[in-house]
């Protein structure tokens, strides 16, 4: 840590709780903010994404919770619901530069509940797809097709080409990002009457993992796990597999990892949909910034927010983590505007969806996977995954049934 | 497992059969030492290996040009003194404070006569038996009442008494002779200045071997740090290292640094102290 | 209280025992009583935020867990854990208690430390290395393997491998600790009686049989029943080795109590699995030293 200002025995210390890379690099903004703001100190803790959520809500139950920390945005419906954090409406109101306005809409979305903002995005994070655009042209394909049947097309001509030891795209059989995706692009709500029941056994969401397991079943995906394959960057480079769906941190990785000669190989393209392009939408993802209710600092809180908002600081932020700003006026520079692999990005983003605004969005989510393995790994036909999966989620629901209802009864006293 | 099945009918001779049978077994004995030996020894080998180097194939067993980059990266960027200092911090504090409690009681079941001695003895042997995680949930609610969450002390105090050490003390104290400790009480001493002047010499070494088993099992402790610490300022190496493990499961390297630096500081510990060690579990074990 | 020396002694007495049975009363016997109530109710995330939110639910957590097909698999994978663990695991330190043992030997005290070592090591640490000492491709084991013919194995990947994998590592890790127990008990057999075995004409073999097993039937009692007692409660390897993967084939009972109780914070369902458990050792612990009563 760098050395203190020297007024900080009569200023404030803010404890700012961050994940990952993210953290690391953060912490090398701070100083420029302390330099603004003389009388407040920033200390910043990172943690990995692995243990992030335990550790917050640890922290919370311990009394012991941050002035400001970084949530994932499908966090924050879970931290409102045991009121760990602070309604920000006022502080937006009163704020010349944190605005709804400022930022990708859907992105905006995943903070409110109740039509109260209780997070103020950070930086977003969407799914789209990177693929070997040599091995495409190959097989005769110059972009990846709009519509899903376009998409399976492309690649079982890439499978054809590549021949049976090698595939068309990777999808990480324990993640549930991808099933996710799908189901929203069907038009599944995930789950219905106001998150009070599961939706996975419903039309739209089987028509999607039907057409997600299909993948697997015709060899067009390999049956990996994240840990089944030792290093991504280097399969991607031998060409195992010609697609991936995954976020932008990977662009910088890619452009780490991969050899020289095969940079020009490589791009990014946004998800293709069931019925053509405005139908494939893609997950609003990311990072937002929230503030506790149990801080005593929340007006020096809330200058750091306003700091971290700028779109000049956000495309800092940008550049030292490879994250993309949700400041949509941070996307004017050139850096990110003419990169052509960030371009996939901007338009994924103007179509994002929000998971469902519950409590319980994570646990549900680990359910899909378990779900979605099961099936994939063969042990389980996908209806009865599917009915199973309903039956769990619905259980899992249930609390937030009870309290809905009553809440419902004191209302309607 | 046995040595030669020799036939009755059939006897080689001695002196071969006997030269055999040594040198199986000291086969068999460099043998387990080896598989006993070998991932600590490759542990400590790749920590010194260039980043990449431990996952090349065919596998190597000796860095080819060995750096101390992951140990700089360790204790610079990753703050991993800080863990170490938390570690022995804790293992220390557990260590004196539970021998002092722990000899007290164990010293008390096992000498002194009192009302009820045996239905106490027997309700805590009954608490041998639930594990520890049944009591995990509501002990950390109950810290939270106390504010201890993410303390020190938090993980410190729940330490402190252990009925395993309270019984190993016992079974020792039980051999301290009778006419010793009543010819101090006919000198008028006090039961606690006997506990001082005469109990204590005479049980040292097993309070030794306790003051080891305790340091050891703190410093090893994992899963209830694990719950109670939130912030890293405070984790201690094992829950640091796990935390690292997921962060950073492409570099191996980094990883056997941080595995070294938890490990060798308890597995040096035991090698100079082994002898009190060793006997206290070989005294505690037999008779029950 | 009685006067005299008696009264005093037991004055002292209950002063020394004071601190320790107020801190294990307090932090351990209260705790689990207290998580016998928490298992009859549905305290959650919601609960922790305002404690009206829980409910007291009688045996809901318990029926559910019934039909939870994840805790029939924890209590498999345990089983399983601890049943083929178990009984290696004394094998082994059997083993390698008449090997240090044997009279035809030197360097006892040597062997004996590197027997040991592993069980000193830090379980997380160990943990982390075997994790790259069972990688599919790069780890030393599959190399070692492969000298020998046999094929690459995806040890912590493929669900029929991930808990052997565990159970070998369990047993290198604590074979030691049994080792010096086995020790002791061998060396405080008499030599009469092997004399008179002798004597009589058996062999080694027999004299193993018929001197050795029964002399240390008190010491396997011990062993077996720590052992077990320990392995039932099966947490950090899979945690740090597998996250109780691939497809929950390494979730242990403790590991799921975790999951439960810590990650998701239906802290009712999680006390309920941890008083399963106790059962279940509880149980165990009973139906192994009956059946040993009965051997003897």
């Amino acid at each position: 840590m760098l050395a203190c200002h020297p007024n900080r025995d009569d200023g404030i210390t803010l404890r700012f709780w961050a994940m990952g890379a993210e953290g690391e690099q953060v912490a090398q903004m701070m100083p420029e903010f302390e330099h603004e703001n003389p009388g407040i100190h920033v200390r910043v803790q990172t943690m990995p994404w692995s243990a992030a959520h335990e550790k917050l809500l640890t922290s919370f139950v311990g009394e012991a919770t941050p002035d400001v920390a970084q949530l994932g945005n499908t966090w924050v419906p879970e931290f409102e619901a045991i009121h760990a954090l602070e309604p920000l409406e006022p502080y937006v109101a009163r704020s010349a530069t944190v605005k709804s306005e400022a930022f990708f809409r859907g992105i905006w979305d995943t903070n409110v509940i109740a039509d109260t903002a209780f997070g103020i995005p950070w930086y977003v994070d969407t799914r789209v797809i990177f693929y070997r655009r040599d091995l495409l042209a190959k097989a005769g394909y110059d972009s990846i097709p709009t519509t899903w049947a376009g998409w399976r097309a492309a690649m079982e001509a890439v499978k054809r080409q590549q021949g049976p030891s090698r595939y068309a795209i990777f999808l990480p059989t324990n993640e549930w990002a991808q099933p996710m995706i799908l189901g929203l692009q069907a038009g599944s709500p995930i789950l219905k009457d106001d998150g009070q029941y599961g939706a996975f056994s419903d039309s739209a969401f089987s028509r999607a993992f039907d057409f997600y397991l299909g993948l697997f079943r015709d060899g067009l995906a390999p049956v990996f796990g994240t840990n089944d394959v030792a290093n991504v960057y280097q399969e991607f480079g031998r060409g195992l597999f010609a697609m991936w769906i995954t976020g932008p941190w990977n662009v910088g990785e890619m452009t780490k990892r991969l050899p020289p000669e095969l940079q020009r190989a490589w791009a990014t393209s946004p998800l293709p949909g069931p019925t053509g392009a405005a139908s494939g939408v893609s997950l609003a993802g990311g990072s937002s910034i929230v503030l506790f209710r149990a801080s005593s600092h929340k007006a020096a809180a809330w200058k750091l927010v306003e700091y971290l908002s700028r779109p000049e600081q956000q495309l800092r932020f940008s550049r030292l983590t490879g994250d993309l700003p949700a400041s949509v006026a941070a996307w004017r520079d050139s850096s990110l505007s003419g990169d052509p692999h960030f371009r996939a990005f901007y338009t994924q983003l103007q179509r994002v969806t929000p998971l469902p605004k519950v409590a319980e969005v994570e646990i549900i989510s680990s359910k899909l996977i378990e779900a979605s393995e099961s099936v994939i790994r063969g042990h389980v036909p996908p209806e009865r995954a599917l009915a199973s999966l309903d039956r769990d989620v619905n259980q899992i629901l249930e609390k937030r049934r009870w309290i809905l209802s009553r809440n419902a009864q004191v209302t309607a006293r | 497992m046995s040595i030669t099945a020799a036939e009755p009918s059939v006897r080689p001779h001695p002196a071969t059969s006997a030269a055999l049978a040594r040198a199986l077994l000291y086969g068999l004995l460099i043998g387990g030492a080896i598989v006993a030996l070998l991932p600590t020894l490759w542990m400590i080998s790749a920590s010194f290996m260039a980043t990449g180097e431990a996952n090349s194939y065919p596998p190597h067993f000796v860095p080819h040009a060995p750096t101390l980059d992951h140990y700089r990266a360790l204790f610079g960027r990753l703050s991993l003194g800080r863990y170490l200092a938390n570690s022995a911090f804790i293992a220390i504090v557990v260590t004196v404070l539970s021998l002092a409690v722990n000899s007290l009681a164990g010293y008390a079941l096992a000498k002194l006569r009192f009302k009820g001695r045996d239905r106490l003895f027997r309700a805590l042997a009954l608490g041998l038996v639930i594990p520890v995680q049944v009591s995990m949930l509501p002990l950390f609610l109950l810290m939270k009442s106390l504010h201890l969450v993410n303390t020190y002390w938090g993980v410190i105090i729940p330490g402190m008494a252990s009925i395993f050490g309270i019984f190993l003390i016992r079974q020792y104290a039980l051999s301290i002779p009778e006419d010793l400790l009543d010819a101090a009480r006919v000198d008028g001493a006090s039961e606690l200045r006997i506990y001082r002047s005469v109990v204590l010499p005479v049980i040292a070494p097993i309070l030794a071997t306790l003051a080891i088993w305790t340091f050891l099992a703190t410093w090893n402790d994992f899963m209830w740090p694990l719950i109670i610490l939130s912030d890293d300022r405070r984790f201690t190496l094992p829950v640091a290292l796990a935390a690292l493990s997921g962060e950073h499961v492409q570099d191996t390297e980094l990883m056997m640094a941080g595995s070294v630096v938890t490990v060798l500081p308890v597995l040096f510990a035991f090698l100079v102290l082994q002898r009190y060690y060793v006997a206290g579990i070989m005294l505690g074990s037999v008779k029950e | 209280m009685r006067r005299g020396p008696e009264g005093a002694q037991a004055r002292a007495a209950w002063y020394f025992l004071t601190p320790a049975l107020v801190l294990i009363g307090l932090f351990f016997f209260l705790p689990v009583g207290a998580s016998l109530l928490l298992s009859v109710t549905d305290f959650d995330i919601y609960a922790l935020g305002n404690s009206s939110l829980a409910r007291f639910v009688g045996l809901r957590n318990y029926s559910n867990l019934v039909h939870n097909p994840t805790f029939w698999t924890a209590i498999k994978n345990t089983f399983y854990f601890a049943l083929v663990g178990g009984p290696l695991t004394v094998a082994v330190s059997l083993g390698a208690a008449l090997l240090v043992n044997a009279r035809a030997i030197r360097l006892r005290g040597l062997f004996r430390t590197i027997y040991f070592t592993p069980f000193v090591t830090t379980l997380v640490a160990i943990a982390v290395v075997w994790r790259y000492l069972y990688h599919p491709r790069y780890g030393l084991l599959n190399y070692l393997l492969g000298h020998i013919g046999i094929g690459p194995i995806d040890w912590l990947g493929d669900p029929h491998w991930a808990m052997p994998a565990i159970i070998v590592m369990a047993i290198w890790k604590n074979f030691g600790y049994n080792m010096l127990i086995f020790i002791a008990g061998l060396q405080s057999i008499p030599e009469e009686l092997y004399e008179a075995a002798r004597i009589d004409g058996a062999g080694p073999l027999r004299r193993f049989r018929h001197v050795t097993i029964p002399q240390l039937a008190p010491t396997f009692l011990f062993v077996g029943v720590v052992t077990m007692i320990g392995y039932f409660q099966l947490f950090a390897e899979p945690y740090v080795m597998t996250g109780g993967g691939p497809l929950r084939a390494t979730t242990s009972l403790v590991l799921f109590m975790y999951e439960e109780g810590f990650r998701w914070w239906r802290m009712g369902v999680a006390a309920a699995i941890a008083f399963v458990l106790f059962g279940i050792i509880l149980l165990w612990t009973l139906l192994q030293m009956r059946l040993q009563r009965e051997r003897a």
